[in-house]
């Protein structure tokens, strides 16, 4: 295997001009617009569970159907929540932000600029 | 039956080897296959190039990332302690999406080897990789003990070994041939060791779990019923919180320290922040986590049927009694399935395990010496032949680091060194991880908040755990006369917690904030502090041209 490494073109760029291009402050508000939030809510979601687990032992051990109980079914919903922010955050990426990353980074790689509208 | 006195009834310590030796074998086979394919430079001692995919990085989070201690510690906690065992499991995953929401992605663009390589970025170069070095280098010593110490307290159990020098024959062992695979296969062959090892794990848990719930109809109310009954008159409490954390106010609170540090850690890990560099682009990183983090739910979804399953079918009171206690819970609950074929085989997955955890550490800790330290500060950057001397650099430590495991894992064997892990994710999650997201999100982060983050979370975790009750105090247990600290006969504890991340993780996280607003002059170059901003969020020059 062979790493075609090409000398750093980097120092060459004006990194200050690109982060002000209006493309570039859409790409970094949709991210921030989308993962902050979603952290505050798993992150609230999970705390919520832990305190419950700590501190309503009682509320958690009450039976819903056979020998599974509230906290079995809280436990196992930490399980669902994880793995839907997982699949909606990567359909937002796909759809959201990898098009406009990528239009970025080719314009940057070559020099060019695309003009029109942000997608 | 021959074996009772001592390893787990049934164990045949004689069939254990053969099965873990020839996972050595073919994994060397393969270390040693792939290593032939690989170019000598840095970038692929330390990334593999960046070749990998990003299904077969996910594969080998996973397979880093699920140690000895989940696999056989979860169970057995669920085993005994219930409900409290599953809380451990729940942090441990949800802990992921930190990683794919703010931490993967951004990382693989904007570094190349190191977490210090992002650190650093627009900061000041030596002290700063200095400081991500120091606390790469903790962390990955106290999990690497942590895994060495266990392997002892597992050959006790599997192999039927109970001589000290005998354990430390196989300790000895364990990490010489840890040391082959990084110094022959380098990121690449350790990668597919994790990846083998992954697979192994996770289809051996997947098959018990199938087959213990087949034994109850496919009903798990049906286990967890079971599981009660067989654990008499207190086995309604399986079924709930609190048996373990329920205790006093303090375990309450502890319990909330400890899921803060499992939560916000994982993402501050080195050695699952490295493996990010192990594929070409941001959107394979992130490929990658949802890999790992579909591979790790499901497999403590099977923790879950399998300790209840161990309860039920192996009963508390024969888990107590065997060697290891709780940690014999799932290999007691092989060898009821299965005889001693399938209890051969996951005391084989459980050694393949630990190889495959501590090989990561151990050339994480090497990357970033040789690479932080070395180059960076010792040599300013400015190295003939860089990535020729780097990797020779990254060996030697690697060796070196190998045979400070092995004595560490000698001297740790038979110590209650459990928290170690506990500590390893608490300084992962105070001095890492803010600093990480600080550099990441926060134009105005400079080299004084930096600093005062990592060294300042790395310190305040060190002293408040050093004087917990880990460490000293804990009330002596009359059956066995001995107190659960680490240390017997003093006590100068005066932390009142067993993990320290309630209070280090604010603390450190306000440390960096501060540092950076009261060094008003220390300001970053606006033109780095651009290139990162645009870097890590679009990848420009980050891409990695590969022709296989």
């Amino acid at each position: 295997m062979t790493a075609t490494e090409r000398p750093s073109p980097s120092e060459a760029r004006d990194w200050e001009e690109i982060a002000s291009r209006p493309e570039f402050q859409v790409l970094r508000h949709r991210l921030r617009t989308f993962v902050f939030p979603m952290t505050g809510l798993f992150l609230g979601w999970y705390l919520l569970y832990v305190l419950m687990a700590s501190y309503a032992p009682a509320f958690m051990a009450i039976k819903l159907f056979g020998n599974i109980n509230v906290g079995l079914v809280f436990g196992l919903l930490q399980f669902v929540s994880t793995f839907l922010i997982t699949f909606l955050y990567v359909r937002f990426a796909d759809r959201k932000l990898d098009p406009l990353a990528a239009q970025l980074r080719d314009d940057i790689e070559t020099g060019r600029r695309t003009e029109g509208e942000v997608k | 039956m021959t074996y009772l006195a001592a390893g787990v009834e049934g164990s045949n310590p004689i069939l254990n080897l053969t099965i873990f030796g020839l996972f050595v074998i073919i994994t060397l086979a393969i270390v040693i296959r792939v290593s032939k394919r690989a170019s000598s430079g840095a970038s692929d001692f330390y990334t593999a190039g960046g070749g990998f995919s990003g299904p077969q990085n996910g594969i080998a989070i996973s397979g880093d990332y699920l140690s000895a201690a989940s696999f056989l510690g979860i169970a057995g906690a669920i085993a005994l302690n219930g409900y409290d065992g599953f809380l451990y499991s729940v942090g441990f995953l949800v802990a992921w999406l930190v990683a794919l929401l703010l931490v993967a992605e951004l990382l693989r663009n904007t570094g190349k080897y190191t977490m210090g390589d992002v650190l650093a970025f627009k900061m000041r170069q030596r002290p700063v990789r200095a400081a991500a070095a120091t606390s790469t280098l903790a962390v990955s010593f106290f999990y690497l003990l942590a895994q060495m110490a266990g392997a002892g307290g597992l050959v006790a159990l599997l192999l039927n070994v109970t001589s000290k020098a005998g354990q430390a024959l196989v300790i000895a062992i364990v990490g010489a041939v840890m040391i082959a695979y990084v110094l022959i296969g380098g990121m690449r062959g350790t990668t597919w060791v994790q990846i083998i090892k992954a697979v192994l794990l996770i289809a051996g848990a997947g098959i018990m779990t199938i087959w213990v719930l087949a034994l109850y109809g496919f009903s798990l109310s049906a286990v967890l019923g079971d599981a009660v009954a067989r654990a008499g008159a207190t086995g309604e409490k399986l079924l709930s919180p609190g048996a373990q954390y329920g205790k006093t106010a303090i375990t309450r609170i502890d319990f909330i320290s400890l899921a803060l540090a499992l939560v916000l850690g994982t993402a501050g890990l080195p050695h699952i922040l490295m493996r990010f560099y192990t594929v070409p682009t941001a959107r394979e990183a992130r490929r990658s986590v949802v890999w790992a983090i579909s591979l790790i739910g499901l497999f403590y979804l099977f923790t879950l049927v399998l300790g209840y399953g161990a309860g039920a079918l192996v009963g508390p009171d024969a888990i107590k009694k065997a060697p290891g206690g709780a940690n014999s819970a799932a290999p007691l609950l092989a060898y009821q399935l299965g005889g001693t074929i399938l209890l051969g085989i996951i005391a084989a997955v459980a050694f393949a395990t630990i190889l495959a955890v501590v090989a990561g550490l151990t050339i994480t800790a090497s990357a970033s010496f040789a690479h932080d330290i070395y180059v960076n500060v010792i040599k300013h950057g400015v190295v003939e032949d860089a990535a020729h001397l780097e990797v020779k650099i990254a060996r030697r430590t690697a060796i070196i680091i190998g045979i400070v495991a092995i004595l560490g894992g000698i001297l740790a064997n038979g110590q209650n060194i459990a928290f170690l892990v506990a500590l390893a994710f608490a300084v992962a999650a105070s001095a890492n991880l803010p600093t990480i997201l600080y550099s990441l999100f926060w134009k105005r982060f400079n080299t004084t908040g930096a600093l005062c983050s990592i060294y300042g979370g790395l310190g305040i975790t060190l002293i408040l755990i050093i004087f917990s009750p880990v460490v000293s105090g804990k009330p002596v247990d009359p059956v066995t006369g001995r107190s659960a600290s680490m240390l017997q006969g003093v006590d100068f504890h005066w932390f009142p917690l067993d993990n320290p991340g309630l209070i280090s993780i604010p603390l450190s996280f306000l440390l960096g904030y501060l540092g950076t607003v009261l060094a008003k002059n220390d300001k970053p170059d606006p033109v780095k502090v651009a290139e990162m901003e645009v870097k890590s969020l679009t990848g420009a020059d980050a891409a990695k041209a590969l022709v296989h």
